[in-house]
């Protein structure tokens, strides 16, 4: 160990739930002991725990990380305002970097689909991929600029309703043998947990247990996929730097159904923008360990790979 | 390419070959952009009929000598989708009936016709239950008319896991039975909902006893809706106040009614998706479409000279395979000269639910996004 805790990426839950496995096979957790629950994610159905305590057969404390958070913009609309201006500069920021990364995704997709002369096309597909890393770097860059600019005007560390806030929550995992982070909405969950400071709070020696937008905001990119949405193209992106307990990885939840993994250059483009970190298909069933400098998984886990292949993880 | 009915027709047909070939194809057979019509039976003569706009409704079949077998090649598209029915010529009598040979069928008010489906096209997951995906409930109301003077029914579809201290979008469906019965729209809602193409949203089917009246720009449906129907829902039900929490839907003269309650009353409905509209219209001169279509012409007339702004998004999608397709195609650019967000899809189908269903996804998602993107379970 690290001095970070175990953390445990799961696929989904609500139909093949294996919280309860991953739970029981954790070294140290004390089975009597309460389960922090975080469902952020789901906003006001945060509360609506009644499915996770069933996969748990269990009792669980739910932090109420996103009503808290709540409470706290109510009490201090000043500060509800400057993390909603924020989010505002980040979104704006995100168009811009959608329109950048069109042209570039549709380069690199262009060159890697293109046949001919390996000596001469093969440079070319290389310079179109690092030019679509260089864009996601940029961008990455940018979100770091205004949170740092926003936590050196306003840290969150010293609201004194935060603080409090924080103090609580303190006493609350203080006898939680493990916490869980639910899926949901990735970006809403992502600033809870920011403003909660729960990963900074959470002692170390206890385990982490995630799943979708949780196992996400983990990690140090947040990166939103879907290969067939409704509308909009498609295109894979940076949302925002995650919390980074989780190194070298980039989850993906239902990855089989969100993503054409039957498609070489699609899943060869995936991995060459976000390696050298691992992406791994978090589907149903799914389980892979980190003990703070490690992954680990059950091998039939599976990793796009450069080559185009999705194969058992190697990490 | 040689079709397989003419490799047929070049062989010598011996007593068993017709049963063969029927065997061991399935029919309408599709080979690349051409269908083959089968009949198989004694008739003086036999014909496909469709409704496909552009094409003779009633092409006869040729018979293949010496048999029974009757056929007839068409020019069928990729992805198109066309409903028909083989009117059998016996003892100077014509019957329409559905394709034996063929299982696919589409029902509609009016009973079911046999379709073929062109190369490409595929029927869409999500307009059948899924296991596993959580499915809403429906409620039933009834709400005194004092526009129409009566009583009228309509049901109320609630999405899974509803809340009520929640804030949902509401949508109002005209000819909401049929589009539950003909276009599975409790389906399409159940599966998009769940995977969170479009938000949880509340939605209200309404009929009418005489729709090619009532929804012909009939003032008294707009007074329903706007003053009757969305008060008693508002009160009942946890609806996001906002224009673009709140829309109208509806296919041919239920288009016709969500467009004009929608000009009617400009700021209340801020998402209108219309499906197959019967806009006809005249430049010069008196219709041709019957007297039906008197009031919805004079409407039409008038929405073009004064379109004002009655939405904010307006989905708009027609059949290529249906004479209204050049009314929609050319209200297009005036719609979008409103300063609305319009978006238009022409799909090789005609005017039939399907068509209908089919473009379920495309129109909700776009007038109700969902948190797909964002949210990762």
């Amino acid at each position: 160990m690290n001095g970070q805790p175990k953390i445990v990426f799961l696929g989904p839950q609500r139909r093949t739930p294996n919280v309860l496995d991953a739970l029981r096979s954790l070294p140290g957790v004390d089975a009597r002991a309460p389960v922090a629950i975080v469902s952020a994610g789901w906003e006001e159905r945060e509360r609506e725990q009644e499915e996770f305590e069933q996969h748990i057969r269990g009792r669980a404390i739910n932090l109420e990380v996103y009503h808290r958070v709540e409470e706290i913009y109510t009490r201090d609309p000043a500060f509800r305002a400057a993390v909603r201006d924020r989010h505002d500069r980040l979104r704006a920021l995100q168009r811009f970097y959608r329109d950048r990364l069109a042209y570039a995704l549709d380069g690199a997709r262009q060159l890697l689909a293109a046949e001919g002369d390996e000596d001469l096309v093969g440079p070319e597909r290389e310079a179109a991929i690092e030019a679509v890393r260089a864009i996601d770097a940029h961008h990455f860059h940018r979100i770091q600029q205004i949170h740092a600019e926003f936590q050196q005007r306003l840290p969150y560390g010293r609201h004194q309703l935060v603080q409090a806030y924080r103090d609580q929550l303190r006493r609350q995992v203080a006898d939680c043998s493990v916490l869980c982070i639910a899926g949901g909405h990735v970006a809403i969950l992502l600033n809870r947990l920011r403003i909660s400071g729960l990963l900074a709070i959470w002692p170390q020696d206890r385990p982490i247990v995630a799943w979708g937008a949780g196992a996400m905001a983990l990690c140090e990119r947040v990166v939103l996929f879907h290969d067939s949405p409704p509308q909009g193209p498609g295109n894979a992106e940076v949302l925002e730097m995650g919390l980074g307990v989780a190194e070298g990885i980039v989850p993906l939840p239902h990855a089989t159904e969100r993503m054409h993994l039957d498609d070489a250059n699609r899943v060869t483009l995936f991995a060459r923008r976000f390696g050298p970190a691992a992406c791994v298909a978090l589907d149903d069933g799914a389980r892979v360990d980190w003990d703070g400098s490690t992954w680990s998984g059950a091998p039939q886990l599976r990793q796009l790979r450069a080559t185009g292949e999705v194969a058992e993880v190697t990490v | 390419m040689t079709l397989a009915i003419h490799e047929l027709k070049n062989k010598r047909i011996g007593p068993h070959e017709i049963e063969r070939f029927l065997r061991a194809h399935s029919f309408p057979i599709v080979e690349d952009r051409v269908a083959t019509f089968v009949y198989h039976g004694v008739a003086e003569s036999v014909e496909l009929v469709h409704w496909v706009y552009g094409l003779e409704q009633s092409q006869l079949f040729e018979r293949v000598p010496g048999t029974h077998l009757w056929y007839f090649v068409m020019d069928l598209p990729e992805r198109s989708r066309v409903e028909y029915k083989i009117g059998v010529t016996q003892g100077g009598q014509t019957h329409l009936v559905r394709d034996e040979l063929n299982e696919h069928f589409a029902r509609d008010p009016y009973g079911a016709n046999s379709v073929v489906h062109g190369a490409g096209y595929e029927e869409p997951d999500w307009a059948f239950e899924q296991e596993g995906t959580r499915r809403g409930s429906l409620q039933s109301h009834t709400i005194q008319s004092a526009a129409f003077g009566d009583e009228r029914k309509i049901e109320v579809y609630l999405p899974a896991r509803f809340r009520p201290s929640r804030r949902y979008p509401l949508l109002i469906v005209h000819d909401g039975p049929d589009y539950l019965r003909f276009a599975a729209l409790r389906e399409v809602l159940d599966n998009l909902i769940d995977r969170l193409e479009i938000p949880g949203m509340i939605v209200a089917l309404t009929e009418s006893p005489n729709r090619l009246h009532e929804y012909a720009n009939d003032e008294r449906h707009a007074q329903h809706i706007v003053d009757e129907l969305l008060p008693m829902l508002e009160r009942e039900y946890p609806i996001a106040p906002t224009a673009n929490a709140r829309g109208l839907m509806g296919a041919s003269f239920g288009a016709v009614a969500s467009l004009s309650t929608a000009w009617r009353n400009p700021g209340v409905f801020g998402r209108l998706l219309l499906q197959s509209g019967s806009f006809a219209f005249t430049d010069i001169g008196h219709h041709d479409r019957g007297p039906v279509f008197d009031p919805v012409v004079e409407f039409v007339n008038e929405f073009r000279a004064d379109p004002g702004q009655p939405t904010n998004s307006l989905y708009l999608s027609c059949g290529m395979y249906e004479s209204l397709v050049y009314y929609n195609r050319s209200l297009v650019p005036l719609l979008q000269s409103t300063g609305m967000n319009v978006r238009f899809t022409e799909a090789p189908d005609g005017h039939n639910w399907e068509n209908w269903r089919d473009r379920l996804r495309e129109g909700l998602s776009w007038l109700f996004p969902g948190p797909l993107w964002m949210v990762y379970e």
